[in-house]
């Protein structure tokens, strides 16, 4: 079987030694990441929520191959910290960092950060327009930026450190970004593929149900992401069975599933091969080109 | 027990006080570097590692300024890193009241004291530097005279998550409603000097990181805040002083000085104090020699470049007249630049030295400690633990284990 796995953890708690069991259980078992749900507001059971950035950042010391992919939320957040924050988590991994992005856009939880309410195409512009700066800042400073020349007393060649002057519907910003270039280039940009920017994705998540019809319309979903350029998809399965795998294979790049089923995959997954170093070397995906780097 | 000191590393991780020309130089943003920083601190029982903030890479006339280390991590996103690797250090982030949400930044923290088991700090910083906020939602929005107001209000907003209770609180500076999703009780540092800064500290800090190093000027500031504290109802001992400061440590005093003078060459090399002037001039002064006297053309109109980053607003405008002022001194570029810009004070001297003169700080009340800011990595940070801690400890000023596993159990606050 050649899909790639992904874990969803969420209600975790406080417990910061559980969050690390069920993640390094699954980087043993060869997952290929985990992505991490997060919201402003609290569990509906009122327990405690971990901020996702904050889980990430802690399991990159205490894993050392499985991609970490919080989720933030472009719609609550000011994007230069969000591009910092993610920037930041692969530098901490040292190549391992995802997004998945969040679009959370309740009433409650934009009035935690006393902006307002957007729906329909202008959420779909603000999340297009926080992922793009996001894109930019990651590359405003180019790879080889830092020279130490001390021959002329440069730390840096400025020409290799960009502004990115980016204008979007609701906000502009600066740059550059304060942390050079991450160590896969762009981190791996993971959505729904219902959010309508699927053309931005490294990974779009299709839901399915575990129905004849809804394995159907996985297959139709998977072929528009494809066309739209999603890079790679993943069925985001609630729950998983050994048949229902077996029938994705080939289908779609990898599943997404839930703590419970790490057993059950488990048990399908002789030969996978070796993770890393890079998440995007796991993904095959490659490292992109800095799209503020000069020809030649 | 007599007074016991509390140590901090700032690890500003940027700026023009960092060696990076010394060959032994540590690569700056690589993880390893904060690794190896934090555990050789934690071995030398520290009480915290800090991080700076900049949220905008600093620029000369327009273009990124080219001279100094630059770039640097998230905070929070950092240190949540380094509490996996380390048991016992606090970790403490700079983080501005104006460009941050308050109920997303109290998260953020409360989350790094939870995963870090009650080591987090929160070094409050406030800023109305617009050229900043061009990085994000809205701008320069804040007016100067108010940000320790909006400061005020996001800490109070913090305070109220962390200890689970709702907020609803809606100004035209603030404008949050939240439910807390995490608690935790992050310890508080403040660093600002004004007026505002000092009532700030007063209500609301666990810790000043304060800029007074200077014996006399560290007795009158402790005075100063005592009185404050009383005033919102503080105890005396409710509040620690950890100074900045810079540490230059040789195994004889000769070599201390000798790596001093070093030190400042390196710091305000020629490149460095003609691009400081430029700022000043808004001109392009490559062709003058740093060695000799000021530029003798007239600076270009308009007021100082915003660039360097926060400027104090004193010296935001009038720069005519401050050069005309430089110009009276009669010094070379170099030797004005090394006058007027602003330095953590520097205690030079073998480790018994350093140790008798912080000694004498703290018997003194003047301080409760200081917060290092390293100029050679991982010089600095190895001289002081290896150096200087086993010299405070032969005289009983500095501890010998933790006795504690949170930041505020090794402040010794409640």
């Amino acid at each position: 079987m050649s899909l790639h796995l992904a874990l969803e953890v969420d209600g975790d708690g406080a417990d910061v030694a559980a969050l690390t069991a069920h993640v390094t259980a699954a980087e043993a078992a060869g997952f290929a990441l985990v992505t991490i749900a997060d919201s402003p507001l609290p569990p509906a059971d009122g327990s405690v929520r971990i901020e996702a950035g904050v889980r990430a950042a802690y399991l990159s010391r205490r894993t050392t191959r499985i991609g970490l992919a919080p989720t933030l939320h472009a719609s609550v957040t000011e994007p230069f910290h969000l591009a910092t924050q993610l920037a930041s988590l692969d530098h901490a991994s040292l190549g391992r960092a995802a997004w998945v992005v969040g679009a959370e856009s309740s009433a409650a939880a934009a009035a935690t950060v006393g902006e307002p309410v957007l729906t329909g195409s202008d959420l779909r512009r603000e999340i297009a327009d926080v992922i793009d700066v996001a894109r930019q800042l990651w590359d405003s400073w180019e790879d080889d930026a830092v020279i130490r020349d001390r021959a002329t007393s440069r730390f840096l060649d400025p020409d290799r450190v960009h502004h990115v002057n980016f204008t979007g519907a609701r906000f502009t910003v600066s740059g550059p970004l304060i942390t050079p270039r991450p160590p896969q280039g762009q981190v791996v940009v993971i959505g729904a593929d219902t959010l309508g920017v699927t053309s931005r994705l490294d990974i779009a998540l299709v839901d399915t149900a575990d129905t004849a019809a809804g394995l159907g319309e996985l297959t139709e979903r998977t072929a528009l992401a494809r066309a739209d350029g999603a890079a790679l998809v993943f069925a985001d399965l609630p729950s998983a069975d050994a048949s229902l795998l077996r029938h994705l294979d080939g289908v779609v790049d990898g599943v997404r599933i839930r703590v419970a089923d790490i057993p059950l995959v488990t048990d399908l997954l002789k030969t996978r091969p070796p993770a890393g170093p890079t998440l995007r070397d796991t993904l095959g995906l490659p490292r992109p080109a800095n799209q503020f780097a000069v020809a030649g | 027990m007599s007074r016991q000191l509390h140590l901090g590393v700032f690890f500003t991780g940027v700026g023009p006080q960092l060696i990076w020309t010394d060959p032994a130089f540590a690569a700056h943003t690589h993880i390893d570097t904060f690794v190896r920083t934090a555990q050789t601190l934690e071995r030398g029982l520290f009480d915290a590692f800090f991080l700076g903030e900049g949220l905008r890479v600093r620029e000369n006339r327009g273009r990124i300024h080219e001279l100094d280390v630059a770039g640097r991590p998230d905070a929070i996103t950092q240190l949540a890193a380094l509490a996996a690797v380390t048991e016992k250090i606090g970790l403490v982030a700079t983080q501005n009241t104006t460009y941050n949400y308050p109920a997303d930044l109290a998260r953020r923290l409360a989350s790094l004291d939870v995963v870090s088991g009650g080591r987090a700090g929160w070094n409050i910083v406030t800023t109305d530097n617009a050229w900043t906020g061009e990085n994000f939602r809205h701008g320069g929005w804040l007016p100067h005279e108010r940000r320790y107001e909006r400061a005020e209000a996001f800490v109070a907003t913090a305070r109220e998550l962390w200890a689970g209770q709702s907020v609803d609180r809606h100004t035209d500076l603030i404008d949050v409603t939240a439910t807390p999703t995490v608690t935790g009780r992050p310890v508080l540092f403040q660093a600002g000097d004004s007026p505002g800064g000092r009532e700030l500290a007063a209500k609301h800090a666990d810790v000043v990181f304060s800029a007074n190093t200077d014996f006399d000027k560290a007795v009158a500031y402790a005075a100063d805040l005592r009185e404050r504290l009383a005033k919102h109802g503080r105890s005396a001992d409710s509040l620690r002083i950890l100074p900045g400061a810079q540490v230059i440590i040789g195994d004889t005093p000769a070599e201390a000085a000798e790596k001093a003078e070093w030190l400042k060459r390196e710091q305000v090399n020629g490149p460095r104090a003609i691009a400081f002037l430029e700022q000043y001039w808004g001109k392009d002064l490559s062709g003058y020699d740093p060695d000799g006297p000021l530029p003798d053309v007239e600076p270009a109109e308009g007021e100082l470049d915003p660039s360097r980053g926060t400027i104090a607003i004193e010296h935001r405008t009038g720069k005519r007249e401050r050069i005309a002022e430089w110009r009276s001194w009669g010094l070379s570029i170099r030797e004005l630049v090394l006058r007027v810009t602003p330095r953590h004070n520097a205690f030079i001297g073998t480790p018994g030295q350093i140790a008798d003169e912080w000694t004498r700080y703290l018997e003194a009340g003047a301080v409760d400690g200081f917060n290092v800011v390293p100029q050679q990595l991982p010089g600095t940070i190895d001289d002081l633990v290896d150096k200087l801690v086993p010299a405070l400890q032969e005289r009983g000023v500095y501890r010998t284990a933790y006795s504690g596993s949170t930041l505020r159990e090794h402040l010794d606050l409640r």
